[in-house]
């Protein structure tokens, strides 16, 4: 029996495909095999012969089928190796092409502003870019001689021969909307209102277009404290600091009184802002308590309501967090631009995750 | 506006550092924008004194001098005629650089004789234009640096030069008395300005002035004098060396003394040579139009009616508050000078300044609002410096009109000023603010100077109290909020905008921000162009109308960029068009902009130009992405900037439009600039309706245990039938069992024949009830052939 088990390991051994395994198989444990032959011969054994050869035939036939298996297995592991070595390819050759849009810096800025206005309660409010000269000047306390709208570069549209009216303006700040919006709703009132704005000047720093951002707060009794908390509030979280210092400067607008330019703490080192440290101060807004004249314009009782109003550059706010250079490329869609200053569409700004 | 330091201190009485004063200034309000450290150039100077002086044996004019230095005695060859034996000179040594003649000293040898540096003149030290000679200094030790004796001696040659901005409220800090005034209000010294002793005329002003009744409105006073026998000329240094201090230049003294009064109280005059007053009357009315005058800036300005005309008997003299004429103007000749002292309306100024386009000092103060109550004091003040230094006698006042009454009073509700500014301000630290700025208080009304035109209300108070308070020590409170987590504040239209922006950047869009005016040409391509959504003041043709729509913006950038080698481009923007001029006639698009290939050049062979099912594909998307219905039409005839074959719009209903896509027309892209293929889309969000119901809850999810089963069918057809009819026809055979028909293959002419194609769709069939048996299939199936045949002629493919 050892002779058996000896040759057939062997056999097993030195098969070198599928097939002759396959024939040692039906050679050795098939029916009419070797080893069930031998275990045909079991039946002319005495009972004790058979109590000892039919375990030990048992013993083999598992023992040969079990070879059998493994080489079966081995050939096949063989077989597929050199089909993987066969199939070599390139992997250093590019991968599928997939082209990956992005989100313009200013819509991103102006959903990271909105993520932190809304935490405050602040709506985000609209209006029309073609405005009334009622709505851009006069009911913001700018009337017609007013130095101001000389100052502003207004940008008019053209009015057709025989029409007497005034002419509309490209609303020069996105404070008509605080006027709408007051008319819509009445007081108390939370809004921002995130807009383009139009102004006619072109240069280094300045493009006839651009984005501001107005906020609105009236109740009965906001002050000018809350304000500056506002907007401390702002700057901590738009630019992701735990403290920052921000210094009002009286100042003067015809929409509001007090009135106040604001001027964050920060440091420029090579050329990038940090936030909160540093001698220097940069000016990012303008802001004050809404004037009773314009109140009043807007339909809102000013002997019992109150509140401040703002407005920032988002463009400019943009630039400084993230440190684009030119006003000008913002418009001027050079996809290289795009692609560098542009954010992933995933990363949609919010609270929990960080702006 | 700008001011020396000296300057200032002559208004106000100060132990305050620069420093100090720089800040309070830029809290109050009057924000500094510079200082100028005029010394800075001089630092290298010092004092030398002159031990020996001899005539250069080569050259009459030049001296050889020993000067002792801070660095010993130096030989120095000297041209001036003054320089001689014992006196105290500015010495340049080799090395510094002298402004005045832009040079750096070096050691040089003059007609064989080494020299060692320069003794300076004022004119070489940029002080003043004197150059007769070098300085001599009176006093100064040999070695002190020669800023250091300036600032100690004639500290206004030296002394800085601050400068800021002015808001348009606060005329009165257009004069550096106004400006201390504040500065006192805060705390930082007092105020030592003095007005004149009024002077008594000797006799009878030879000159008269009347203002016709319609014109007092806007001219409302006009004081005058005459001054006799002045002698008129340079100005002492000490007013020549304040006006060039803050860049004015000196022009006769006269004259300077109109600019000096200008910036030192806000108070504009004029100066007529008397003499060339005709028929010695001035009179001021309103201008009918079309009077001309030559102004002191020799140009020739043409007056519209209603501007302020101030004429003698041959015509205009002067434009009112604006600019005086050359004709009548004070010359180094002048020795009878009128001086006008009046009061002009701030915005009949305004208008004729702005209307002449003159921008001169006197405008800009009257259209602000100069002190009206200072309109004679002005005059006697100028009176008096002028006789004080050109001689002369002065005639009586003449006066036509009346100084206007601008007082008024506001209650100071102190309480009122606490809330509103959120900081604990005494009241009576409010009202000791207030008289500080010069307010009169009477109980609880404020008085308002008369140099305070812009206070005209309560609120007007407020601002005064808490910038003198200063605001930069405001601290912050917090906001009442409501309390738990904040509600959303996105409106459904903000949410679905959003939704689009991200869904198109997902896609593999670029978004741009492209300006919201475009040049007429290209807007008229795109139905606009037209004159309701033109600028009346574009700052380029570029930029002359109102977009009527995103896809010329889009198609701009494309140009652009391939102008830059960028051929392959997808481009998005999201945003407002207009469709008229009015407010409210804008419409929010979304349009997205594919040019070029697919992708760019691939090894793996899945480069291909763009097509129109790219386009379509992208604005399904994006629809889904707004909430559109999944089921809706497919309809030709869309605007004709687009291939009038390759192009159709998404719509529920032929009159509900949510979006068009499709191939750009080709004539488009040449007039663009662009170079082809070029497929886009346009949504029109706010035409999406929104659901019905608000609630969270889908709808129940309805899986069907038995087995769905799919058989293909291929037709032959018209090329042009299209594909949606032989689905929707097919999807009709059994409304109940077809759950879903898509095409998958399409093949047009070859074998079929021209004008024929073959349509392969799948057919997916879920039963409900029981499992289909291939008897139920085969039915289904000749119904779907018999529909398909029925709507659209077309057979199945054997």
């Amino acid at each position: 029996m050892d002779d058996l088990r000896d040759k057939y390991l062997g056999l097993i051994g030195e098969a070198g495909d599928e097939a002759a395994i396959e024939a040692l198989r039906v050679q050795a444990v098939g029916k009419k095999g070797e080893v069930a032959l031998k275990m045909r011969e079991l039946g002319k054994m005495t009972p004790e012969e058979r109590q000892v050869m039919g375990p030990k035939l048992n013993a083999l036939k598992d023992e040969i089928n079990s070879a059998l298996a493994a080489k079966k297995a081995a050939l096949a592991d063989a077989a597929l190796n050199e089909r993987l070595q066969a199939e070599w390819l390139d992997v250093t050759l590019p991968g599928r092409g997939r082209s990956a849009g992005t989100i313009h810096p200013i819509s991103q800025v102006t959903e990271e502003v909105t993520a932190i206005f809304a935490d405050m309660g602040f709506a985000v409010a609209e209006g029309p870019q073609i405005e009334t000269d009622w709505y851009n000047f006069d009911a913001l306390n700018i009337p017609g001689h007013h130095p101001a709208r000389a100052e502003m570069d207004t940008f008019y549209m053209a009015r057709a021969e025989g029409d007497e009216r005034p002419p509309h303006v490209l609303r020069t700040h996105t404070s008509p909307v605080q006027i709408r919006s007051m008319q819509d709703q009445g007081a108390p009132i939370r809004v921002i209102a995130p807009g383009r704005v139009y102004r006619a000047d072109y240069d280094q720093t300045h493009t006839p277009m651009f984005h501001q951002v107005e906020g609105l707060a009236i109740d009965t009794d906001i002050s000018m404290a809350n304000l500056k908390w506002v907007l401390e509030e702002f700057v901590k979280a738009y630019f992701g600091v735990d403290d920052v210092e921000l210094r009002f400067r009286a100042s003067h607008f015809p929409f509001t009184e007090p009135s106040a330019e604001v001027d964050i703490r920060c440091s420029w080192e090579g050329g990038v802002l940090k936030v909160g440290e540093g001698d220097d101060w940069l000016e990012i807004l303008g802001s004050g308590m809404v004037h009773p004249k314009v109140l009043e314009a807007a339909g809102i009782d000013p002997t019992v309501y109150q509140g401040f109003a703002f407005g920032m550059g988002i463009d400019r706010i943009a630039m400084l967090k993230y440190g684009i250079p030119d006003l000008r490329a913002f418009f001027d869609s050079d996809l290289r631009w795009l692609r560098h200053y542009g954010f992933s569409p995933l990363q949609k700004p919010n609270l929990h995750g960080g702006l | 506006m700008k001011f020396t330091l000296s300057w200032l201190k002559e208004h106000l009485d100060t132990q305050a550092t620069l420093d100090d004063i720089l800040y309070a200034l830029t809290d109050l309000g009057l924000e500094v924008e510079g200082v100028e450290d005029r010394g800075a150039k001089l630092r290298d100077f010092t004092i030398g004194k002159v031990v020996k002086a001899e005539k250069h044996p080569d050259a009459d004019r030049l001296r050889v001098c020993q000067v002792d230095t801070d660095e010993g005695v130096k030989q120095i060859i000297c041209g001036a005629p003054n320089a001689r034996e014992g006196i105290t000179v500015v010495v340049a040594k080799p090395g510094v650089y002298v402004p005045g003649i832009d040079t750096t000293i070096g050691v040089g040898k003059i007609r064989g004789i080494e020299s060692f540096g320069m003794m300076a003149s004022e004119r070489e030290m940029e002080l003043s234009d004197e150059h007769d000679g070098i300085i001599e200094l009176p006093s100064g030790e040999v070695g002190e640096a020669f800023v250091d004796w300036l600032a100690a001696n004639d500290p206004a040659k030296v002394d800085p030069v601050i400068e800021i901005a002015i808001t348009p409220n606060r005329p009165d800090a257009l004069g550096v008395a106004g400006i201390a005034r504040d500065l006192a209000a805060r705390g930082l010294g007092t105020i030592k300005t003095t007005d004149p002793e009024p002077v008594t005329g000797t006799f009878p002003c030879p000159i008269s002035v009347t203002i016709e009744d319609d014109t007092l409105e806007v001219a409302p006073v006009f004081f005058g004098r005459v001054i006799k026998g002045v002698k008129n000329g340079p100005s002492p240094a000490w007013l020549q060396d304040k006006l060039r201090a803050i860049g004015l230049r000196p022009i006769s003294f006269l004259v300077d003394v109109t600019n000096y009064f200008t910036y030192d109280r806000n108070r504009p005059l004029h100066v007529f040579d008397a003499d060339k007053v005709a028929g010695n009357a001035l009179r001021l009315y309103r201008a009918k139009g079309g009077e001309t005058i030559m102004g002191l800036d020799e140009k020739e300005y043409t007056f519209e009616a209603d501007q302020t005309i101030i004429a003698d008997e041959n015509g205009p003299e002067s434009i009112a508050g604006v600019m005086g004429g050359l004709h009548s103007g004070c010359t180094d000749e002048t020795v009878n000078v009128f001086i006008e002292a009046a009061y002009f309306d701030p915005i009949r100024t305004a208008y004729t300044g702005r209307a002449l386009k003159i921008n001169s000092d006197a405008r800009y103060r009257f259209e602000r609002g100069i002190d009206p109550a200072w309109t004679p004091i002005g005059l006697d003040a100028a009176t008096r410096l002028i006789m004080d230094v050109a001689g002369g006698e002065a005639s009586d006042i003449v006066v036509a009109g009346e100084i206007p009454d601008v007082s008024r009073a506001y209650k100071l509700d102190t309480d009122r000023v606490v809330s509103l500014v959120g900081m604990e301000i005494p009241a009576e630290t409010q009202r000791a603010s207030l008289e500080a700025l010069g307010f009169c208080m009477d109980g609880d009304m404020a008085h308002v100077p008369s140099w305070r035109p812009d206070v005209l209300g309560e609120a007007d108070l407020v601002e005064e109290v808490a910038r003198i308070a200063s605001l930069t020590k405001l601290k912050g409170i917090p906001m009442k909020r409501l309390p738990g987590v904040p509600k959303p504040v996105l409106t459904p239209m903000q949410t679905r905008e959003i939704a689009a922006r991200r869904t198109m950047a997902a896609l593999g869009y670029n978004e741009c921000v492209t300006y919201s005016f475009i040049d007429q040409k290209a807007a008229a391509l795109f139905d606009g162009g037209d004159e309701a959504s033109a600028l009346e003041n574009p700052i380029s043709s570029e930029m002359s109308h109102m977009r009527p729509a995103l896809l010329p913006g889009l198609l701009q950038a494309a140009a652009r960029n391939q102008a830059r080698g960028f051929m392959d481009l997808a481009l998005f923007e999201l945003g407002a068009a207009f469709h008229g001029g009015e407010p409210g006639e804008q419409h929010t698009l979304a349009t997205g902009l594919l040019v070029g290939k697919t992708l760019s050049k691939d090894v793996h062979g899945e480069s291909r130009g763009v097509d129109v099912y790219d386009a379509k594909a992208d604005a399904e998307a994006v629809l889904a992405a707004m909430g559109a219905p999944a089921k809706v039409q497919i309809l030709r005839g869309v605007s004709d900037w687009w291939h009038p074959g390759r192009s159709g719009k998404i719509c529920l209903g032929p009159k509900k439009v949510l979006g068009v896509f499709g191939e750009i027309h080709p004539k488009v892209l040449a007039e663009m600039d662009v170079k082809g293929p070029a497929v886009g889309f346009t949504l029109w969000p706010a035409e999406i309706p929104f659901p019905r119901t608000s609630g969270t809850t889908r709808s129940a999810l309805s899986l069907r245990d038995l087995q769905a089963v799919e058989r293909d069918f291929a037709f032959v057809l018209d090329a042009n039938v299209e594909a949606l009819n032989v689905v929707n026809a097919a999807a009709g055979a059994d409304k109940a069992l077809i759950e879903d028909v898509r095409v998958f293959d399409e093949f047009i002419g070859g074998s079929l024949g021209e004008g024929k194609k073959s349509l392969a769709i799948t057919v997916r069939m879920q039963p409900t009830e029981k499992t289909l048996t291939e008897k139920d299939i085969e039915a289904v199936a000749a119904k779907i052939v018999e529909k398909v045949a029925k709507a659209t002629g077309g057979v199945l493919r054997g």
